[in-house]
């Protein structure tokens, strides 16, 4: 053969995502995209306009809103799906507490992290999703290196993962019992830095929360949270200003920020390739306990 | 700016080893060395090795996720890792080496280009490496690092490593694996893994991770015969697209360019390639794995499953066909004459297995006639019949369009993977 025939890494993810969206249209009757205005779930929109191109999603996008959420991820969120042309639909972690579907939790390390699992599949059920495209990938946490792109949940919503379906070639199979559904993952092979390196590749824009900027944080168990009318300070916490940027964006009261004069994606990418934690690692709600994110997702979490 | 990465291309391997080869260690040793793991996953495994009372900070740890698992100090189920160096991306399927877990490595097998097998100096060959080489042949891997852990057991002696030598290729002659390499390691101490041993001097070879940047992979894929299973149809019923009619899928063979003479299979039908769509816009051609959407100049009735390849050379489409499977299911048996659904490329049937020709003991590789009951983690020769005709090549031509899992309709679990033959 005269010519090589290879794609590379990125590309190669990229063929992959698309081919798992691709499938979740055609295997189920009704999906969603979960959506949150963080990276991945930016990287993931872009990967299904690429997949179904030049027609629209065939699904919706739904976020699930702890309202504790950085407000520059929400105003990108509704212009990003202004320009993509989706339906976004929004269910909020508030109402499941004003509905008494859920308790806030107390003290100074409360978040609305866990609580978003009852809103979660609320939603799932309200709507009679059959699948739910979220963006989690292997190489966040230990328990999910043991998911699969198909993840299969019981009537509960429940993640059983010495019961997982095994996933060979690219054969996926989604079939379920009335009042089950999947959790797909197309992000699953991806590291941090494929994501990174993608979001250079296809140039796309972010919440300007991931880059440099200065404000107010507080220092709390060796990592920085940003400051905010949600954090309830304990008494020798002092509010403090420093040049920061999120890693991940999640809950306000629950994602670290992290010292950088990163400002712009290269510079991320080059302090991704120096770093020495993980990006979870700024993640408050993984530090609880060894398995809390292995107990999370056999109640129904990501 | 570093921009390499743009360049970098992707190795998929899978390791496999018995229980207390040191495969987590190996791992845990790549993943450290090439500062794939963080400091706070380190502190993480301090802590729980300390839990534990293990003497040693045990990096077996950093692989096993679950809760189950790190208790009973057991791997349950394939679990996936990566990492990088400058020249490639690398993502390991990691299969527990227990007698129990065949099925698991066949997971992790389906997708690999490459298995590391490791065998414990002191132990030599022995009929796990017999089984896992020869899950690496079915499967058709075509590249085995046999990795001769534990050197630092052996005083790094020379001989050792050469008697291992022997007695592996001794008996894979009777595979089907096209390469094999052999590097003597330790991965408790790091010889050879990432930096060469200065403990062996005898040994000339790549360490192995260089093993693994260097390996050649391009035949990962058929490149010959053009496969394109439709996946999906792309109607936007726009304005703008009004007659737009694309046919979404992944290429599974070969090279398709615009302009192609092609055939639609099973109708017949035939027609040429109008355009190969990307959302960057249109390709002058599109190869395996590509992902893309296909337009063609008349206007035939296809959907998914479905297949477009070129007129002069066609898969072969029949309804009966005869393939290795290897059982999954724990709660039940195979079934002879009883309907299942099978799922192949992106076509879906029911089938029927008429018949189990003989079973293969994956010890010792020997035919098993005698007793032809198929149960978990047994692998064998069986003839099936579908409800509609399968677009197939053999699994050896081509793993895309070769391969097939069969799904039990009253529990729809996936309880067998096939090849066809």
């Amino acid at each position: 053969m005269h010519k090589n025939y290879r794609l590379t890494h990125l590309k190669s993810l990229e063929a992959e995502a698309i081919f798992i969206m691709r499938e979740v249209a055609a295997q189920f009757e009704k999906p969603v995209m979960l959506f949150s205005g963080g990276k991945d779930s930016i990287v993931m929109v872009r990967l299904a306009q690429k997949a179904f191109h030049p027609a629209r999603l065939p699904f919706p996008l739904m976020h699930i809103d702890t309202e504790h959420n950085f407000p520059e991820t929400i105003e990108f969120r509704d212009r990003l799906v202004q320009e993509v042309g989706a339906e976004l639909i929004v269910r909020s972690v508030q109402d499941s507490i004003d509905k008494g579907r859920v308790n806030e939790e107390k003290g100074p390390n409360a978040s609305r992290n866990a609580l978003q699992i009852v809103t979660l599949l609320d939603a799932l059920e309200e709507f009679q999703f059959s699948a739910a495209i979220g963006g989690a990938r292997r190489d966040e946490e230990k328990a999910r290196a043991k998911e699969r792109f198909f993840s299969h949940r019981n009537e509960f919503g429940q993640w059983d993962p010495k019961n997982q379906r095994p996933e060979l070639w690219n054969l996926f199979n989604g079939k379920m019992h009335i009042g089950e559904n999947f959790r797909i993952f197309p992000l699953s092979n991806w590291t941090e830095m494929d994501v990174w390196q993608y979001i250079k590749l296809e140039n796309l824009s972010l919440p300007s929360i991931y880059f440099s900027h200065e404000r107010e944080v507080v220092a709390r168990q060796g990592i920085y949270l940003a400051h905010s009318p949600y954090l309830t300070l304990s008494e020798d916490e002092v509010v403090e200003r420093q040049i920061v940027r999120c890693r991940t964006v999640g809950d306000m009261t629950c994602t670290g920020v992290v010292a950088s004069p990163a400002e712009n994606v290269d510079d991320i990418i080059a302090e991704v390739a120096a770093a020495r934690v993980t990006e979870r690692g700024g993640r408050a709600d993984d530090k609880r306990s060894e398995t809390a994110m292995e107990d999370r997702k056999k109640d129904g979490y990501f | 700016m570093e921009t390499g990465y743009l360049d970098m291309d992707l190795l998929r391997f899978t390791t496999a080893g018995s229980v207390d080869d040191g495969k987590s260690t190996l791992i845990g040793r790549l993943l450290y060395d090439c500062k794939s793991i963080f400091e706070d996953q380190l502190e993480a495994v301090e802590a729980s090795s300390k839990k534990r009372g293990d003497a040693i900070v045990n990096l077996a740890l950093l692989t096993d996720g679950l809760r189950a698992e790190r208790e009973q100090g057991i791997t349950i189920d394939v679990a996936y890792r990566y990492f990088a160096t400058p020249k490639r991306k690398f993502i390991i399927s990691d299969t527990p080496g227990h007698i129990q877990y065949t099925r698991n490595m066949v997971t992790g097998a389906s997708t690999a280009s490459l298995a590391i097998i490791l065998v414990d100096a002191r132990k030599g060959v022995i009929e796990q490496t017999c089984r896992h080489s020869f899950i690496a042949s079915l499967l058709q891997i075509q590249h085995v690092i046999l990795a001769v852990n534990k050197m630092d057991l052996v005083d790094y002696k020379e001989e050792v490593f050469d008697q291992i030598v022997r007695d592996y290729e001794n008996f894979s002659s009777r595979l089907d694996i096209p390469h094999v390499d052999f590097i003597p390691i330790s991965a408790l101490n790091g010889d050879n893994v990432v930096e060469p041993s200065a403990n062996m001097p005898w040994y000339k070879g790549g360490t192995l991770l260089y093993t693994l940047e260097n390996v050649f992979i391009g035949n990962e894929f058929n490149h010959v015969d053009a496969r394109f299973p439709v996946q999906w149809v792309i109607r936007p019923q726009s304005k703008e697209h009004h007659d737009f009619r694309g046919f979404a899928g992944r290429v599974a063979g070969g090279v398709f360019k615009k302009g192609d003479e092609v055939t639609i299979q099973p109708s017949g039908f035939r027609s040429k390639i109008k355009a190969i769509h990307a959302f960057e816009g249109e390709l002058d051609e599109a190869f395996a794995p590509m992902s893309v959407t296909m337009t063609l100049e008349d206007e035939i009735d296809i959907s998914r499953g479905d297949m477009i390849v070129k007129q002069n050379n066609p898969p072969t489409v029949s309804q009966d066909l005869d393939a290795m499977i290897c059982w999954f299911s724990e709660s039940s048996q195979l079934q002879l004459g009883r309907k299942y659904t099978i799922r192949h490329t992106t076509r879906e049937a029911k089938c029927i297995i008429k018949e189990t020709k003989y079973k293969v003991n994956v010890n010792t590789l020997h035919k098993v006639e005698d007793n032809l009951e198929v149960g978990l983690n047994d692998i064998a020769r069986i003839s099936m019949r579908t409800s509609s005709p399968l677009l197939h090549d053999p699994y050896k031509r081509n793993r895309q369009t070769g391969s097939f899992i069969i799904v039990d309709d009253a529990t729809n679990a996936t309880v067998a993977a096939g090849m066809i033959v």
